[in-house]
């Protein structure tokens, strides 16, 4: 008798170990790029939060540049600040808050001069449809046994997070001991704002915080979001800016001016992000 | 791989043949790239800071969690392993191969695979999770979530050792006690088990080490929470981007670690001790 070997599963699990990537990069090039021996390639390093814009983006500045080609390296902001540390080759970098971006400035890949804020964006709270814990306002995140994900504090959408906290905190409304209380259901510190978002997804955890920016995807009807009012929210400010050894400068520096600029700006905030204007 | 003796005394090695120094130049570049990254480890933080910074709390907590996890892990493993590697190495049945196949595909699998399956199978959605989770137990982002993981990863390098231990076992021997009047556990107690002591011994202790490294599972799957689910290797990729240093200490502390477990495992294996 011949054994049966569950290809089945065994299927599945390649088909799973494609979408576990820890930082997945991607590559877009405009249909010319083949025919035009000329095109430059441009690498982008990008908060994790700005995937799906910077992708749209990138397709859009290829229209306009054909025969280029762009890649990205969609990470925690912390995490691509690390990287450029030591030295991986890059061209521009879109950080998710200053300090890090101040952090690739003090390892020598930055130059202060070429900063340039592109964008904010700012917190919202998500559960899963089926909202198992009830959550009806803000105020209900201090309800005991409620789990809560955020993010680590070594990504900025962390820190974010726990300044909200410490400014509810601040606010009659919820108390003062509104954060400790908060902190006491939280159940992980993800890695990351994208970690976040698909645990609240699978319904691991009750509710957790993430960026408005992250909601506003293609997944947007897998999650019902809470508001968080503006007072108590925290802009976060994105910066970008042009690596200092990059290879194709002119490229590098028309990427910039097209994020900046109207179409570019259109972009983002048809991602969720808030533009400059 | 084990070869127990029923003496239990070591077989002598074969004499050598004399090594060229061409094999040994050829094979200098080799080994000085797997021994530099680690040397480099080493290197790179003071011994003075290194004790410093083992008093911190999250490093103490993450020691603390990944001992903790990784010993009930093992004892898993050997309770629930033993029996899988008994029935590979004494029948030839039907589903031999198959299950030959899933006990090692866990060892080629990207661990991040592990995880997502894992929280299929457990997580609050999954195939199990829902049931668990109405009878009152919750899995997901608690040390249960941990050493699942674990056991998932490392269970394998247990179960292939001790199925090489048992298989080499003369099964004469145990029908020769069984035919004396030894009941089937007396049996397993006092023949099997002895003969292939150091295999089951071996397997458990590098079982032990992989759990200890585990890592992709584990943040998939049980989370990232200081004293809860935040092992070893959990504390050095999160502290890699906030202290260097507590990374690099952990970091020098795993490799230790690891390092003692696998020169045990050796010994083990390839002396017979007992």
């Amino acid at each position: 008798m011949h054994a049966r070997f569950p290809y089945g599963i065994l299927l599945c699990f390649i088909g799973l170990s494609a979408c576990t990537a820890a930082t997945p990069s991607l590559v877009i090039s405009s249909p010319e790029s083949h025919a035009n021996t000329a095109g430059q390639s441009l690498m982008v390093f990008a908060a994790a939060s700005l995937s799906e814009a910077f992708t749209t983006l990138g397709e859009r500045f290829l229209e306009e540049n054909p025969g280029d080609k762009i890649t990205f390296n969609f990470a925690g902001s912390q995490q691509l600040a690390q990287q450029l540390a030591q030295g991986a080759p890059a061209d521009i970098f879109a950080s998710a808050d200053r300090k890090q971006m101040e952090a690739a400035i003090q390892a020598g890949r930055v130059s202060g001069e070429s900063l340039q804020p592109f964008a904010q964006n700012r917190l919202v709270l998500i559960f899963p449809k089926e909202n198992p814990a009830g959550l009806v306002q803000l105020e209900d995140l201090s309800k005991p046994g409620l789990k809560l994900i955020l993010a680590a504090e070594a990504a900025p959408v962390g820190r974010y997070s726990q300044d909200f906290l410490e400014k509810a905190s601040q606010d009659p409304a919820f108390g003062s001991g509104f954060k400790d209380d908060v902190l006491k259901n939280v159940v992980s510190y993800e890695e990351n704002v994208r970690a976040v978002f698909s645990k609240v997804i699978l319904g691991e955890a009750d509710a957790g915080i993430v960026y408005a920016s992250d909601v506003s995807r293609a997944n947007v009807e897998q999650v019902a979001t809470l508001a968080i009012p503006d007072d108590l929210n925290v802009l976060a400010d994105y910066y970008l800016s042009l690596i200092s050894d990059s290879q194709t400068p002119d490229l590098a520096k028309n990427f910039i001016t097209f994020v900046l600029s109207t179409t570019g700006q259109d972009i983002l905030a048809s991602y969720g992000l808030i533009p400059l204007r | 791989m084990a070869t127990p003796t029923i003496t239990g005394s070591p077989p002598s090695p074969p004499p050598r043949p004399q090594l060229s120094g061409l094999w040994r130049a050829l094979s200098l570049p080799m080994l000085v790239f797997l021994s530099l990254p680690l040397m480099a480890l080493f290197l790179r933080i003071a011994p003075a800071r290194l004790i410093a910074n083992f008093g911190d709390p999250y490093v103490l907590q993450a020691i603390g969690l990944s001992l903790a996890t990784t010993v009930v892990t093992t004892l898993i493993i050997i309770l629930g392993g033993t029996p899988v590697a008994y029935s590979l190495a004494r029948r030839q049945y039907r589903f031999r191969r198959a299950i030959d196949t899933l006990i090692d595909l866990p060892t080629v699998l990207p661990p991040a695979v592990a995880g997502v399956a894992l929280l299929m199978a457990f997580g609050r959605r999954g195939i199990l999770g829902g049931l668990l989770d109405d009878l009152g137990i919750h899995i997901a982002f608690t040390p249960i979530a941990v050493v699942l993981a674990q056991v998932f990863i490392a269970a394998p390098f247990y179960i292939k050792s001790a199925t090489v231990g048992f298989t080499s076992i003369d099964t004469e021997l145990e029908q020769a006690a069984s035919l004396d009047g030894a009941s089937s556990s007396q049996v397993f107690r006092y023949v099997t088990i002895p003969l292939s002591w150091s295999a089951l011994l071996g397997g458990s202790v590098m079982s032990w080490a992989r759990a200890l490294g585990e890592f992709g599972a584990t943040i998939i799957f049980a989370g990232n929470f200081p004293g809860r689910t935040q092992t070893m290797p959990l504390a050095i990729y999160i502290g890699f981007e906030l202290d260097l240093e507590v990374a690099l200490t952990l970091s020098v502390i795993l490799i230790l670690f690891s390092f003692i477990a696998l020169i045990i495992a050796k010994g083990i294996l390839h002396r017979d001790w007992i």
